[in-house]
């Protein structure tokens, strides 16, 4: 080996407890960037392969009831590929042991075969014979929630009826990768099946003989859809459809595209932070490593290696330290990857996880660290071999210092002489003081974006719970009734409250925009369910006009005042013009609103409801939950309670095991940063400290002018951090925001406390490792030396 | 080797100022010199004279800021950077007053640092048997005593078989007996190998050892004295 290579290792070895700082840094950009990135690789990959080989369809439409004859017509609009036509029922389910209401979906299995479009990833068992009635295939997060084994059963309420299921098979479908009831906000694996019958049962039990009330199309290559949805609307206009709608408007892919798109967000913005963050840091570490060279380098110079080899020897020691961190980057990723992708399988329903590493992600975390680290030693060797060896062998030209700025403003003689040290060093290069601001405020920063999701859901819970939706039960109807049927429930014993909603099913158009939702109908007495407006303040619908969230507002561009066409999809699916009333504040779904009976009246209809809001004495739910089971009317109802810890679970599970990462990584580089500024002082001054020491100063002042320019440096840094993060959540809150929620940008004095918290624990733990340094300075070694 | 009489450098007019910070400092004013192959020449001055700076400069180490200088009628004062390099890898060996190891590498491997790169060099192990360290190869730095780096230092500075050693100061952190062995090793280099050698000193005494001692004070030569007779480095004493 060349002399070189030893002083290189051996350099590398003595440096080590540096070496793992810094490449603790990288590792932790390297680690983000490739966990997020190949997290969204893998599960983009997942979802297209999924599709691709279980034949997801291009449209999907329900209508009320249609003959299996008009089949032949809709296969005859040009472009539909192939077809399906589906008998898909609501359920009221009962499992033995689970007091609480279970809604179910049903849908038909085809007859023969596999089916044609959306078929089946069978996890266990086998599917239901045609020929049997009582047979039935649950969705597999059903099954898991409540531990059922094949063989067992399960009651369904069906239009009324009570029928006794057994399970034979567990499957996943791609059109509930999401699993999502309607009308409720997060997937609730207990209270909501999916389950597949026989065709020809559900028909039977469903009043669907010869009929279907559900199809999915699969297009012809190079078809345009929206031609394909407008001839389907036309042909199923008298049949009751509701409006067929793409992919894009499929609940399931919809919010996984969200999701996904959120993901992508943060597999952007972080690891860029990050990243940047580390390579900022590589570079200020490395060149400052460099200078503390300077003799070494003259040495080699004068001993007649060339600028090149020197350069180069330098060069590979960056690159023994960069591989430290990128190797340890890729491996800690790569599992970390693996482990979120998975986590994320248990929360979108994929039949499999094909889980890669792109060599293009890997390549790019090399690639970025190398020009950091490029830069940061390029500058300082440039520095350190243009000076004439001569020169770089005498020490240092005694520093240019000055009186400080308070000093000259008359404070000097509240300064004691170390103070005064401290405060002169900085300001004799305040450049480079700056940069370790910069790099802590920026630790700081990344820290503060840790907390962000955490503070949001704080709030949305505060706002959309206990401001907004404060009822205990909603319950819906099957069909819409009559006003008398809320008595029915407010009569039940248990029930403090009762108040009634309608919900119609609606497409809005304004000018070329078009959306469809729902409207819902409110009474203005309302004191469970209400709309709030900007400033939090209850907001009643007004008698004439709708109410629309602000989220809609934005998405068709509509502003209080302008006039939209609501075209109505049940009923006598009237068209008519409404004046937007105002704009309503709401984190979570699109919707509109309004005045109960504007909505009938606009309806043509008499008093109907589809359901109401209930406010119940918590001793009584049990009995209450068994006399909604008992009633054919109710097609369904849904706990506050639950959707709140669902709401919790959901978003605990995909943003906070996350952000925990990103807390984790984000102490990391804030130690990194503070412990790297404070070893390098120390190398520069261990020269003027020992002579201080053999002055007779003591150690802990010793410590005292050192790590008294770390804390100044670390309370300048604080405030400046707090400044960059919360620009940088405003930044990250913008980019995420979706049509399904809007997270609102919340700040809590919590975070700042937090991120504050664990840059001075970083600070301290600094000081503690590099004041046992000072603690063993050897004086007469350092003295011996010319430096 | 080299033949005795043939000029090794020839300087004239040399001068140098330093930029200390916010002072000017003239180092050499108007030097003129010329020193023969083989020859044990003492630079002798009180500190601040300039001595290591016109060896700083005969080494290639530093560039004058006037004047002329050429190493066996080659010009150095215009000569580039790759040069200057090129000269200190074949030509030049160089001893520091502080000895300026590189802590991190053995004796043996800091002598290899330079056989490494030179033309016809000896071995490590010979150099540091001349200077008589052939028991301590494997030994860093921080376990030698002082006299034990220098040799370190000198066996590095000869051993790629140079035409010139500059050593400054060699035996200024050194006691009088670890000094005159070191000495002894230098002579020894100057007597077997023929190796010009200029030794930078302001110990009256060594100027003894030398064939011609130049007198340096405030930038300027203000005397040049050719020894009768040599006295052997053994035998100084201070």
């Amino acid at each position: 080996m060349r002399a070189l290579d030893h002083k290189r290792w051996r350099d590398f070895w003595k440096m080590r407890g540096q070496v793992l700082a810094i490449g603790l840094v990288i590792a932790a950009g390297i680690a983000i960037y490739v966990m997020s990135l190949s997290t969204l690789d893998s599960l983009t990959f997942t979802r297209q392969t999924y599709y691709r080989d279980y034949r997801f369809a291009d449209i999907f439409v329900s209508l009320k009831r249609a003959p299996l004859s008009l089949k032949e017509r809709l296969q005859s609009i040009p472009g539909v590929a192939q077809l399906r036509t589906r008998v898909v029922a609501a359920a009221n389910l009962t499992v033995s042991g689970f007091n609480e209401p279970i809604s179910g979906h049903l849908i038909s299995s085809p007859s023969t075969g596999t089916a044609s479009l959306n078929s089946l990833y069978l996890r266990q068992g086998r599917l239901v014979d045609p020929d049997r009635d009582d047979e039935v295939v649950i969705c597999e997060a059903f099954a898991m929630a409540h531990a059922f084994t094949l063989g067992d059963t399960l009651a369904a309420t069906i239009n009324g009826r009570r029928k006794t299921l057994r399970i034979v098979g567990v499957a996943l479908s791609p059109e509930f990768v999401y699993q999502l009831q309607s009308g409720s906000l997060f997937p609730d694996f207990k209270r909501y099946g999916i389950l597949w019958m026989g065709r020809k049962a559900l028909a039977t039990a469903y009043d669907m003989d010869g009929a279907f009330n559900d199809l999915l199309v699969k297009l012809a290559t190079g078809a345009r859809p929206e031609e394909v949805i407008e001839r389907l609307d036309q042909l199923l206009e008298p049949y009751g459809g509701l409006g067929a709608y793409g992919r894009k408007e499929q609940v399931s892919h919809r919010y996984l595209s969200e999701e996904f798109r959120q993901l992508e967000q943060m597999a952007t913005i972080y690891p860029t932070i990050f990243l940047g963050v580390a390579a900022f840091l590589l570079q200020v570490v490395i060149s400052r490593l460099i200078t503390t060279e300077r003799e070494q380098v003259a040495i080699l110079k004068a001993f007649g290696y060339y600028d090149r080899a020197i350069a180069l020897h330098y060069l590979k020691l960056v690159l023994m330290i960069v591989a430290v961190g990128v190797g340890a980057g890729l491996v800690a990723g790569y599992w970390l990857g693996r482990n979120m992708s998975e986590l994320y399988m248990d929360y979108y329903r994929f039949p499999f996880l094909i889980y890669f590493l792109h060599p293009r992600i890997v390549l790019f975390a090399v690639g970025v660290s190398l020009a950091a680290a490029g830069l940061g030693a390029g500058g300082a060797l440039r520095r350190v071999i243009k000076l004439a060896p001569a020169v770089a062998m005498r020490p240092e030209p005694p520093a240019t210092y000055r009186p400080s700025w308070p000093e000259r403003l008359g404070l000097k003689t509240f300064f004691s002489q170390p103070t005064r040290m401290i405060i002169r060093h900085l300001g004799r290069r305040p450049f480079k003081a700056i940069l370790s601001v910069v790099g802590i405020a920026l630790a700081c920063a990344i820290l503060m974006v840790g907390s962000i999701f955490q503070d949001a859901i704080d709030y949305i819970v505060e706002v959309q719970f206990g401001l907004a939706q404060r009822e205990d039960l909603t319950v819906t109807f099957v069909e819409p009734s009559a006003y008398r049927a809320l008595l029915s429930l407010q009569r039940l014993p248990g029930v403090d409250h009762g108040e009634p909603f309608r919900a119609v099913p609606v497409r809005l158009r304004f000018r070329q925009r078009h959306y469809l939702t729902a409207i819902v109908g409110m009474p203005e007495e309302n004191v469970l369910h209400r709309l709030l407006d900007e400033d939090l303040k209850p907001l009643v619908p007004p008698e004439a006009g709708i109410v629309l969230t602000d989220q809609l507002g934005h998405i068709l561009k509509v502003k209080p005042g302008e006039r939209l066409t609501v075209e109505v999809l049940e009923g006598k699916r009237p068209h008519r013009q409404v004046t937007v009333a105002a704009l309503t504040k709401e984190f979570i779904g699109v919707s509109a609103y309004m005045d109960l009976a504007s909505l009938n009246r606009l309806m043509r209809e008499d008093n109907l409801i589809s359901g109401a809001y209930l406010a119940v004495d918590e001793p009584h739910l049990t009995s209450i939950y068994s006399a909604l089971n008992e009633m054919p009317r109710v097609a369904g109802t849904v706990a506050r309670r639950h959707a709140i810890t669902s709401f919790y679970e959901t978003m605990a599970e995909q943003m906070l095991v996350f952000t925990l990462f990103v807390i984790f990584f984000a102490g990391v580089i804030a130690f990194g940063v503070v412990y790297n500024s404070a070893r390098i002082t120390l190398s520069e001054r261990a020269r003027e400290l020992a002579s201080l020491r053999i002055l007779g100063f003591r150690r802990f002042e010793i410590a005292y002018i050192l790590l008294g320019e770390l804390a100044i440096l670390t309370l300048v840094a604080i405030p400046l951090g707090f400044l960059l993060g919360y620009g940088l959540c405003a930044y990250i809150i913008y980019y995420l925001q979706t049509d399904l929620y809007r997270i609102p940008l919340m700040v809590e004095p919590g975070t700042y406390a937090f991120a504050a918290t664990v840059i001075i624990l970083a600070t301290v733990l600094s000081a503690g490792l590099v004041g046992w340094r000072v603690h063993r300075l050897d004086l007469i070694a350092v003295l011996k030396t010319r430096e | 080797m080299v033949e005795t009489g043939e000029v090794v450098f020839a300087v004239t007019g040399l001068s140098k100022v330093y930029d200390m910070g916010e002072i000017q400092v003239r180092a050499l004013s108007g030097v003129d010199l010329t020193l023969s192959a083989g020859e044990l020449i003492v630079l002798l001055g009180p500190s601040g004279s300039g001595k290591s700076t016109l060896l700083n400069i005969l080494g290639g180490l530093d560039h004058p800021s006037a004047g002329y200088f050429s190493y066996r009628g080659r010009d150095l004062t215009t000569a580039t950077d790759r040069e200057l390099t090129d000269f200190r890898r074949y030509h030049v060996g160089f001893v520091f007053q502080f000895y300026n190891l590189i802590p991190s590498l053995t004796a043996r491997e800091n002598v290899a640092a330079v056989t490494e790169i030179a033309k016809q060099p000896m071995t490590p192990e010979e150099a540091l048997a001349l200077v008589g360290l052939e028991e301590r190869l494997d030994h860093f730095p921080a376990q030698l005593s002082g006299g034990e780096q220098q040799r370190v230092a000198i066996a590095r500075a000869i051993a790629k078989n140079p035409a010139v050693l500059l050593c400054d100061e060699p035996t200024g952190s050194l006691d009088s007996k670890t000094g005159s062995v070191v000495l002894a090793v230098l002579e020894k280099i100057n007597q077997e190998l023929g190796t010009t050698t200029v030794l930078i000193t302001h110990n009256v005494v060594i100027a003894a050892m030398a064939d011609r001692v130049i007198k340096l004070a405030d930038g300027r030569v203000v005397g040049i004295e050719r020894s009768i007779e040599r006295l052997a480095a053994r035998d100084l004493k201070w």
